[in-house]
């Protein structure tokens, strides 16, 4: 698998997160209201975009693959959602510091975005063992698009009805004052979220090759031993389970 | 149209001289209605405890249909009929979202008078819970239909369909606890945020009949 620039994306990751996080501490201004905890919002508010932005992406690459039955969008949706999910523990452990530390308690059910994303979450968890539990890779891997479409229909639904259900009692960051965030605070989330992102496309690059690589020693290893060489073929196998069977 | 009408007559003509699946359903709605009786240690309920115990029953009893509908097309081979026939998937997915949605409509016949008789004091929201419930049915038999047939070819198919099932069906709960609250509130109905509450469900029925549509020819073809 060949991947564009696969050392300066890393690197570019690095560089814009400290960046990110040098202006959090440096650069904007403690938040009137919250204090010094309401930092953790220029971790949490990015993580938790890229989770969801990280499961549409996986939506619109299961639809490619359906479209195209190309088992290589398969594989990248696998790894969006994979990546998104370790994103969403940290956004689920992030915020409930940021709510134990604003409001006292590690889970507040009246506020919308938290209720949502740990629905959502448990969505997304539920791909893993569907996944185990089909056997035919060919199968699996068309159900599991199938899956990915539809929860990521069930991303923005999900938010309207959450967001409708709760009455918007607590601190919002967007909206504490009428203009919003001030220009310090929005310079400092954007090279944060920027920084996330990056984040994001490394860890999926990463484990995209490192699937591919697995896929191609495990072929080596069948080919050495000289057992069912042809099985595998040429692509990357979907589960980790499916590529490490010889070792 | 002719195998939609087919497939969902062969369902139903199965049900009535099998009775498998509502009495089922009746009997466990029944059941978990005593069971809250005990576990709230309430003898009537209104507002938003009622409409959870009630929408919470509907909804477990809706999963024991959903585990249950396409056991025939795969142990009686009702998929490889409809793969060699000259018919769209989509009627298949079709027919199956009308015969768990009777099947609904058939449960809530029987187990929402029994609630009614049970916990409620007066029956005067049940009228307009009634539209709320429909549109419950049709949200419940679209995503249980794409579950269930997502399931059925699995290993741990009773164990899949509930777990995709309940995470997709809590905007369901939420909308429909939304609207039937107000209606079944102590001092008689109101139609407080209902519109609001239907349009909710409104349009997730619509998202999920379409993804529905969209995606089903790819869970028939093998």
């Amino acid at each position: 698998m060949n991947f564009r620039s696969p050392r300066i994306l890393p690197w570019l990751t690095v560089v814009t997160l400290t960046a990110g996080f040098a202006l959090v501490f440096f650069f904007a201004p403690n938040d009137a209201d919250q204090g010094f905890i309401q930092k953790i919002f220029y971790l949490h508010v990015p993580l938790a975009i890229c989770a969801l932005v990280g499961f549409m992406v996986a939506a619109v690459q299961a639809i490619i693959h359906l479209r195209g039955g190309d088992s290589k969008w398969d594989v990248r949706s696998y790894v969006s959602i994979h990546i998104s999910i370790i994103l969403g523990v940290a956004v689920l452990i992030t915020g409930a510091i940021w709510a134990r530390a604003s409001w006292g308690k590690w889970f507040v059910w009246d506020e919308p975005t938290l209720v949502s994303f740990l629905i959502v979450f448990l969505l997304y968890c539920t791909y893993y063992p569907l996944r185990y539990a089909i056997e035919d890779r060919e199968r699996q891997a068309r159900y599991a698009s199938v899956f990915a479409v539809t929860a990521g229909a069930f991303v923005p639904l999900n938010f309207i009805a959450v967001r409708l259900a709760e009455t918007l009692v607590h601190p919002r960051v967007f909206a504490t004052s009428d203009s919003g965030l001030p220009p310090k605070m929005w310079i400092t989330f954007l090279v944060c979220l920027a920084g996330m992102g990056l984040l994001w496309e490394t860890l999926v690059r990463f484990e995209l090759a490192a699937k591919s690589s697995r896929a191609r020693l495990g072929r080596l290893r069948r080919a050495l031993e000289g057992d069912d060489v042809g099985v595998a073929g040429s692509r990357i196998a979907p589960l980790a389970h499916g590529a490490t069977e010889t070792s | 149209m002719n195998a939609f009408r087919t497939i969902l007559g062969k369902d139903l003509r199965t049900e009535l001289r099998t009775l498998e699946s509502i009495p089922a359903m009746a009997l466990f709605a029944a059941t978990t209605f005593v069971l809250f009786r005990f576990g709230l240690d309430r003898t009537s309920l209104e507002g938003s405890l009622a409409a959870g115990v009630l929408l919470a029953t509907v909804l477990f009893a809706a999963i024991l249909a959903i585990n249950r509908v396409f056991v025939s097309e795969r142990e009686q081979g009702g998929f490889d009929v409809v793969r060699l026939a000259p018919v769209d998937g989509t009627a298949l997915f079709a027919a199956k979202v009308c015969v768990l949605a009777i099947y609904l409509v058939v449960l809530e016949l029987i187990a929402v008078p029994l609630f009614a008789l049970l916990f409620l004091d007066s029956a005067a929201g049940l009228a307009p819970l009634a539209l709320v419930l429909a549109m419950v049915d049709l949200g419940l038999a679209t995503i249980g239909a794409l579950v269930s047939s997502i399931a059925i070819n699995s290993r741990a198919r009773d164990l899949i369909a509930p777990l995709l099932l309940l995470p997709l069906l809590v905007p369901v709960m939420i909308a429909a606890a939304g609207a039937a609250e107000p209606l079944l509130a102590a001092g008689g109905p109101s139609y407080d945020g209902f519109g609001k509450w239907i349009a909710v469900l409104a349009l997730y029925d619509v998202v999920f009949g379409l993804v529905g549509y969209a995606v089903y020819d790819f869970l028939l073809e093998d």
